[in-house]
This record gives C-alpha cells, structure tokens and sequence, in this order.
C-alpha cells in the first residue's frame, strides 16, 4: 500500500535525503550541466557562430572590475541586453553568451534602477564618465544615482598579481607570467576613476553592428 | 542545437526530459487510491491523546492539476525548442527576428517618408520632431541634458554656437562619426604668469572684466600659441572644433581660474560616434531635431 511506501521513506532520514537530492538535481541535469558542453557558452562567438574580439581584462579593466562589484554597480545596472526590439533599441545588439567567457562571476544581474550596461562601451566620453561617476547630477540632473567622489584616489595595486592567478585557476584565461609580471606596472599612477572608466568603456564593445 | 560539442548532450537532455516525465506519470499513477465503501480507514497516527486522521484519496481536482501539469510540458516540448532540435524556429532569436521584421513593416515606411526629404524640410516637420525628440531623449540626452542646454563641457545645441559648424551636413557628420577636440596644454610653454595674462587677454575677448595690464601682456602670448587654431581674430576654427572665443558661449566657464585651468593643461572632449548604433534614418531624423532647436 501506498501508506507503507511513504512510511518507509519518512521514517529512514538517509534515504529521503537522497531520494530529496534525486529531484532536486534533475533541474539543473537538464538546464545547467548542458550548457558547460555548448559551443556557444565557452567560445568567444556570436549567435551566428562567428568568433568574437573579445580577450581577458587587462589589469586596469580588471581592477575596474573589482571597483565595480565593490561599490554595488550590480544592484542598480544589469549587463545583458535581451533579445527584444525594446532593448536593442536603446542599448544596441542583443548579449550573446560567447561575450562573457571571461566574466568570473558575471555582472548579468537582474536588476535595472539605472540602464542595462552591456554596450555601453564608447556610449559615452571618457570625460563624460569620469564628471558622471563623481557626481552624476553634473551631467544629468534628473539622475538618482549615487555619486561616487572618493573613486578619484590611487588603485590598490598589491594583489593584482594574485588575482590574475587566481583567474587562471578558474576560468579561461591564461594570464601568462609576462603578463601577470607586468600588471603591476601597467597599474602604477592610475586611480579607481581611471580603471571604472578603462573597464565601462571597454563593455559590451566585441560585437558593434547593430542588427 | 547543433551548438553541442557532441551530439551526446542532445540525447541527454531528451531521454532526462522524457525519464523525468515518465517518472511524474508513474509517481502519480502510483499513488491514485479509490475511496472504498464502507468505514474509513484511520491513518494510524494519533495527537493531542484523541485526535485521529482519516486516510482519504488526494481530493480529485489536486490530481487534476498534477495531470495538467504534466500535459502542459508535453505541449510545451511540442510547440517550443527544448527536445533536440526540433522547433529550434520558434527559439527566442526567431521570436526577436519576428519582432523586428513586424516594427520593420510598421516603423520602416514612416522612416522612408523622411529619408529622402530635405533636412530642414524635415526640421520643420512637427511628427518627425517628436519623433527626434524622443530619440534624442533616449540617445542624446545623457550628456547634451534632456533640454538640449548642455553642461560644462557639453555643448549647449539650442544656441546658435557651433563648435564644429551648424549646417545640415556637419551636424550629420557630428552624430555619424562623432567629434574629437583637442586643445593641448599650454602650461608649460607659458609659465604660470604667462598663462595668467593670456587667460586675462581671452576675457578681454569678449568683454568680461580682466586686468588690462595682464590682457596687454597677454596679447603675445596668445598670439604665438593660440591663433593657430582659434582664428587671429578669435573667432575660432569649425574644422578643428576651436570655439569662439568672442562670444558669450563658454564651454568649460567663463571664470578667470577656469580660463586658467584650460590653458594650463588643455582639454580633450569626445562626442561619441552613434552612426553605427543608430543607423542612416534615425541620424537623419536626430540632425533635423538639432537643428530645429536652435532655429526658433
């Protein structure tokens, strides 16, 4: 009888936690573990199959980056524009995933108080930027978003070399010694405002035609 | 689908789907009890000393919803992409390929209707306004500000002031390909003092209040640095994006310490190039929308 069956599963702990996982798991069987055997999601390509420019962040973008997931960039701007007429107008091509390769984790996010930031590369002037992030209602006095003045101080440059490291172990990339032995210098003298901008200005800039 | 690297992965999914199912089926089915004539039996469990339960059949309409449910994911398997490749058409980029074809069909003669007109007849068209004035609020307004005035450093569009010129095809080519100005620093040619007479001699310019002690000595310098590019009477060069400097339009300020600061380190400003993004149509209708802001 059914009531036996359910017996026995609730009374054995052990076996309902595997039973549990069991269902669980078939989820993420069908809709993740495919997904790290497509050519689309590990190769730097378009939808069309066509290979895309796009490279491991240099140390200025990487730390850039960090600055970005550090001050909470992510709560208020998604990186990734859908494939709907409405988005693509304003922001520019749909994201394919052949862009984010490189993206350990990726700023996707979900959330859109300000606009969506995939293309903004060379959206707008460095300058334009730099007055922006300090404080936004200089160029745009409708904006409510936060200023960020204290951006225009020195990087902090000592785990650079550990970071890329670490990437190397996780993802894609393949920072090679040269490159990792040479990330501090390419550091030296820049500030956070310079390396948020180096790494916004660089978003989204691997596929340029529109349609 | 063929984006597997192994055609594998496409029959994993298919029979986890399928087992899945399949599975969904058999638990249900497995658990359907008919209720039996005569006295219900009790669960067996007891609470609170007296409190029994009696061991019904799921009511029917909650096994109809799990019967639905598992309808609906064959329905949807059969419709959508999700099972090998099949329906791979009705996939989310035919879906956005459908979109655009359909605003193609709807907005493109409307753009049409423009392409060929003149821009100042389209200036002075007021549908095709609104139509710049949005796009110009979507694209434009960020940096220009969302009344055209502009910002330090970003040009003011509903003067008549040109750092580049103002006629049709220049301001087409500003949004085509964008603009890059650049005024190198004078700072350590002219010497702090220096740089101070000359800022006092470029406010004399246009009639602000300087020291005309410092403007006089600050003619030279001007003269051998500036002239090249802002003109020998000023008035500034649209090829190179030089302002004028005998107007009352300032860029950056007008002050004396920022006249300063500009000489001192010079200044770079980029407009963005938005002829790819944008495409033909939309510039054409973005210029004629600039142009009829100043023309009021």
């Amino acid at each position: 009888m059914a009531q036996s069956k359910h017996e026995k599963i609730e009374r054995n702990v052990f076996l309902m936690i595997v039973l549990t996982l069991m269902t669980v798991s078939v989820g993420g069987l069908v809709e993740i573990v495919p997904l790290f055997f497509q050519h689309s999601t590990t190769t730097a390509i378009d939808q069309k199959g066509n290979a895309l420019d796009v490279k491991p962040y240099d140390p200025v973008r990487l730390v850039g980056r960090d600055i970005y997931i550090r001050e909470g960039c992510y709560n208020c701007h998604s990186q990734m524009i859908r494939p709907f007429r409405a988005e693509t107008e304003r922001y520019g091509h749909y994201s394919v995933a052949g862009e984010f390769i490189y993206d350990h984790p990726f700023q996707w996010g979900s959330k859109r108080t300000g606009p969506d930031l995939a293309r903004v590369g060379g959206r707008y002037s460095d300058e334009w930027q730099r007055v922006h992030l300090l404080n936004p209602r200089d160029v745009v006095p409708e904006s409510n978003m936060p200023a960020f003045p204290w951006l225009d101080r020195p990087v902090k440059a000592d785990d650079i070399q550990l970071k890329m490291r670490a990437l190397n172990k996780v993802g894609l990339h393949k920072y090679s010694e040269e490159e990792i032995a040479a990330a501090p210098a390419a550091l030296e003298g820049k500030t956070e405002l310079d390396a948020i901008v180096a790494y916004l200005q660089g978003l989204g800039t691997a596929i340029s035609d529109f349609k | 689908m063929a984006d597997f690297i192994s055609g594998f992965w496409n029959m994993y999914v298919m029979v986890l789907v399928t087992l899945s199912i399949l599975f969904c089926v058999f638990v249900l089915v497995s658990n359907m009890t008919k209720r039996e004539k005569g006295p219900v039996e009790l669960h067996g469990h007891v609470w609170d000393e007296t409190l029994a339960e009696y061991n019904n059949p799921l009511p029917r309409w909650w096994m109809y919803l799990f019967w639905i449910t598992i309808f609906f994911a064959i329905v949807y398997l059969a419709i959508y992409p999700g099972f090998g490749d099949k329906n791979a058409h009705r996939g989310q980029l035919s879906q956005y390929g459908t979109e655009m074809a359909q605003a193609e069909e709807k907005y493109g003669p409307i753009f049409a209707k423009y392409r060929d007109m003149d821009v100042l007849a389209v200036a002075a068209d007021p549908e095709a306004n609104a139509m710049g004035k949005r796009m110009f609020l979507t694209y434009c307004a960020q940096c220009h500000g969302s009344a055209a005035q502009g910002a330090k450093s970003f040009p003011n569009l509903t003067d008549d002031e040109w750092l580049w010129g103002g006629d049709p095809e220049t301001i087409k080519a500003t949004i085509t390909g964008g603009r890059m100005g650049v005024m190198t620093p004078f700072g350590p040619v002219l010497g702090a003092e220096g740089v101070k007479d000359v800022a006092n001699y470029v406010r004399s310019l246009s009639g602000l209040a300087h020291d005309s002690l410092r403007a006089q000595r600050g003619k030279e310098g001007f003269e051998t640095n500036c002239v090249a590019c802002h003109g020998a009477d000023a008035t500034g060069n649209p090829l190179l994006g030089a302002p004028n400097l005998t107007n009352k339009s300032w860029l950056y300020g007008s002050s004396e310490a920022t006249i300063i600061e500009t000489i001192t380190h010079g200044r770079t400003n980029q407009m963005p190039a938005f002829g790819e993004f944008l495409g033909e149509d939309k510039v054409h209708l973005l210029t004629a929308y600039v142009l009829s802001l100043s023309k009021k």
